[in-house]
């Protein structure tokens, strides 16, 4: 595949010129020279526009990081409430106010740590929470009306809520003091990330019944974070990552809608998350052309009044997929690459994939890189000093403008076949993707896509995975849980359950909003397998289409 | 039923991580070298496992995992097949699995490991080379 002169690292300069024209995945064609002609079809004022203005493409705020640097995020999952406690105290005694908060799989769908099914995954890639006693044990002693929790959470973003209510109220905390945000964006678990439970269509709703409820009683919790990044890693392009992402968001906002409410009222509590793969330049104008199309669609579509309401809050990094195996330190540079596309795109937090993503979760040490990567851009390069440093650019601000035509492009293609529900119910979506994600892996495995150190510039000697420390997760975990599990199902009074169970029974039956009985559950200790079984009974159970 | 001179795959994800783009790929590029290949996508049991090899004549099972989870699903798949009586398939695994494991799994019956960069030309090729008796199929 290599060359002898390709693995010292030296390149024969014939093997460099374009073989052939550059071009996106999306299809936009890469010119070789941008100049003044390829921008002057766009008014300052009405197609790009201050930070701060309409249509928000510099970014959303006036000031941007010259006031305030991007929330550098970290997502890490502890096998244990206990654990995950001391983590937390931890954090918040080193100065950090936002915590994140990393669930196990068994959780994501509704099973508790003693069901068959979860053995292998119990406390593996976050914190296994059967009970509302594992959330009063990871908030010990830590004042819900003083930090904010996110929660990457979709299929029981409702149940995980009340319960974080239900602490709240433990602590004399209002409901309406408590900040933080549920991603509870369950079209993208079937289009690419599988953590679903019922069929789409009671699934949102009881989307909508999260951000209904969070209207009256949570105004400050983000009730529904709608996320690209997964459907991006799994094949979609960049513009599909975007598109997909607001047809999905769309269909959100129609249900709660539906229900009378005025998009003004809910708006500012969506946030969106992305991610970045390779092409910086496609990123960085992808961020700027969603937060046009964005605002547009918005103020125009959806008549939202407030203009709060037109600007699109992110989330960006990833790089998970493009990390590589082979010459693993390589990572630490694509990830500062990925931060680097975050930032010059304007989000408004970062969550970057440490660099042994391609061997384990990550390690205290390679989570502390991925932060300090950040920090050396904000603190050490300039990056802050002056705001979107890009705009004005021929490329940029010509390559924002046609990804955003592109976006509208492919969401009215969305529309004309159906929407997006129809859709990923048919696997047309998850489909496409597959194919899409063959094609740029046949393109790397026949070297047309460079990777480097694995396709060209192969080293001869690698430093050995076996010198590399990784993650390693405590094999006890799971008993623990089973323990505390059995421990609260004998100590609860289980009349107050099958009450609560029937309650719950009774409001989906109904088509009721789904939270107050479930904080009424999770109060008597009801567990979350319990509560989505009662759901699964009424709502059946999805199986999704094979998607190749 | 009739023996197929095909090789048939399944593939599969065990337990309940939801990563399957490396899944699809291989099936589709198992496929592509003219396996036949089952695709049985997220959250197998290893019992559903162990049926579907028995049921559909199965003579490779793949398994993809990403979520650290695959010393445990690889003993519980390989005792479920053995149970049913059909130990004798060829089960490979592919994901993010770190070397220090390789040896463990192939203890508890794992032929072939395959990582992050393997190329689809290679994973045939081991199958190829290591599938138990297959009637027509090209070695």
């Amino acid at each position: 595949m290599s060359s002898p002169a390709e693995k010292t690292g030296f390149v024969p300069e014939e093997d460099y010129t374009h073989t052939r024209e550059a071009k996106l995945d999306s299809g936009i064609p890469i010119k070789k020279l941008y100049t003044p002609q390829d921008v002057a079809h766009l008014f300052y004022e009405r197609d790009i526009g201050d930070p701060g203005r309409f249509p928000y493409v510099r970014g959303i705020y006036p000031d941007m990081y010259w006031k305030r640097p991007w929330t550098r995020r970290l997502y890490a999952g502890f096998g244990n409430p206990a654990e995950t406690n001391q983590r937390f105290k931890f954090l918040l005694e080193h100065g950090q106010t936002g915590l994140s908060l990393a669930l196990d799989l068994p959780t994501q769908i509704g099973l508790d740590s003693d069901d068959p099914l979860a053995t292998a995954d119990v406390g593996r890639v976050g914190v296994a929470i059967d009970t509302l006693k594992d959330m009063e044990l990871i908030f010990e002693g830590i004042d819900l009306g003083k930090i904010s929790t996110s929660f990457t959470i979709n299929a029981t973003a409702a149940i995980l809520l009340a319960m974080y209510v239900a602490v709240g109220e433990k602590q004399g905390v209002s409901s309406k003091n408590l900040r933080g945000t549920v991603q509870n964006d369950i079209l993208k678990e079937f289009i690419a990330r599988g953590q679903y439970i019922f069929p789409p269509k009671p699934s949102i709703k009881i989307a909508g019944d999260i951000i209904e409820y969070c209207i009256h009683n949570i105004p400050r919790f983000n009730s529904i974070s709608v996320a690209g990044s997964h459907m991006h890693e799994n094949g979609a392009t960049s513009v599909q990552q975007v598109a997909y992402t607001f047809c999905d968001a769309l269909t959100y906002i129609d249900e709660v809608v539906r229900r009378g409410y005025q998009i003004d009222q809910f708006a500012q509590n969506i946030s969106f998350l992305f991610c970045s793969r390779q092409n910086m330049f496609e990123d960085i104008c992808t961020y700027r052309a969603a937060r046009k199309r964005w605002a547009y669609l918005m103020r125009d579509r959806l008549q939202a009044k407030d203009s709060r309401s037109y600007i699109l809050k992110f989330a960006a990094g990833g790089g998970g997929l493009w990390m590589t195996k082979r010459q693993p330190l390589n990572n630490i540079a694509r990830a500062t690459i990925v931060a680097l596309a975050s930032a010059l795109g304007g989000a408004q937090s970062v969550l970057l994939a440490a660099y042994d993503e391609p061997f384990a979760i990550p390690t205290e040490e390679s989570a502390r890189i991925s932060l300090n990567i950040q920090n050396i851009l904000i603190y050490e390069v300039g990056l802050t000093d002056t705001i979107d440093p890009l705009g004005g650019s021929y490329y940029i601000e010509s390559l924002t403008d046609e990804i955003d035509r592109k976006i509208v492009e492919t969401m009215d293609c969305v529309e004309k076949n159906g929407g997006i529900v129809s859709l990923i119910e048919k696997g047309d979506i998850q489909r496409q993707l597959a194919k899409q994600a063959m094609q740029e892996e046949m393109r790397i495995q026949k070297g047309e896509s460079v990777l480097v150190g694995v396709n060209r510039f192969v080293a001869e000697e690698e430093k050995g995975e076996e010198e590399m420390t990784f993650h390693e997760p405590d094999p006890m975990t799971r008993q623990r849980q089973i323990e505390q599990l059995t421990k609260v199902r004998r100590e609860r009074d289980s009349q107050k359950v099958t009450s609560a169970l029937a309650d719950l029974k009774k409001a989906a039956v109904h088509g009721d909003n789904l939270m107050p009985p479930l904080i009424h559950a999770v109060k008597t200790y009801a567990t979350l397998g319990e509560m989505v079984q009662i759901l699964k009974e009424i709502y059946g159970t999805y199986s999704a289409p094979p998607g190749i | 039923m009739e023996r197929s001179p095909r090789i048939r795959v399944l593939i599969a994800k065990v337990g309940l991580d939801g990563h399957d783009r490396g899944a699809k790929l291989v099936a589709m590029a198992l496929r592509n070298a003219g396996m036949e290949v089952i695709y049985a996508g997220l959250r197998n049991t290893p019992d559903m496992i162990a049926q579907a090899v028995l049921e559909e004549s199965v003579d490779v099972v793949g398994i993809s995992s990403l979520a650290g989870a695959h010393v445990e699903t690889a003993r519980m798949v390989i005792e479920s097949l053995k149970k049913k009586g059909v130990g004798d398939v060829l089960v490979v695994m592919g994901g993010i699995i770190p070397k220090k494991d390789y040896e463990t799994l192939k203890k508890i019956g794992v032929q072939g490991i395959f990582s992050v960069h393997a190329s689809f030309e290679e994973i045939v090729d081991f199958i190829h080379k290591n599938v138990p008796h297959i009637q027509g199929a090209s070695s």
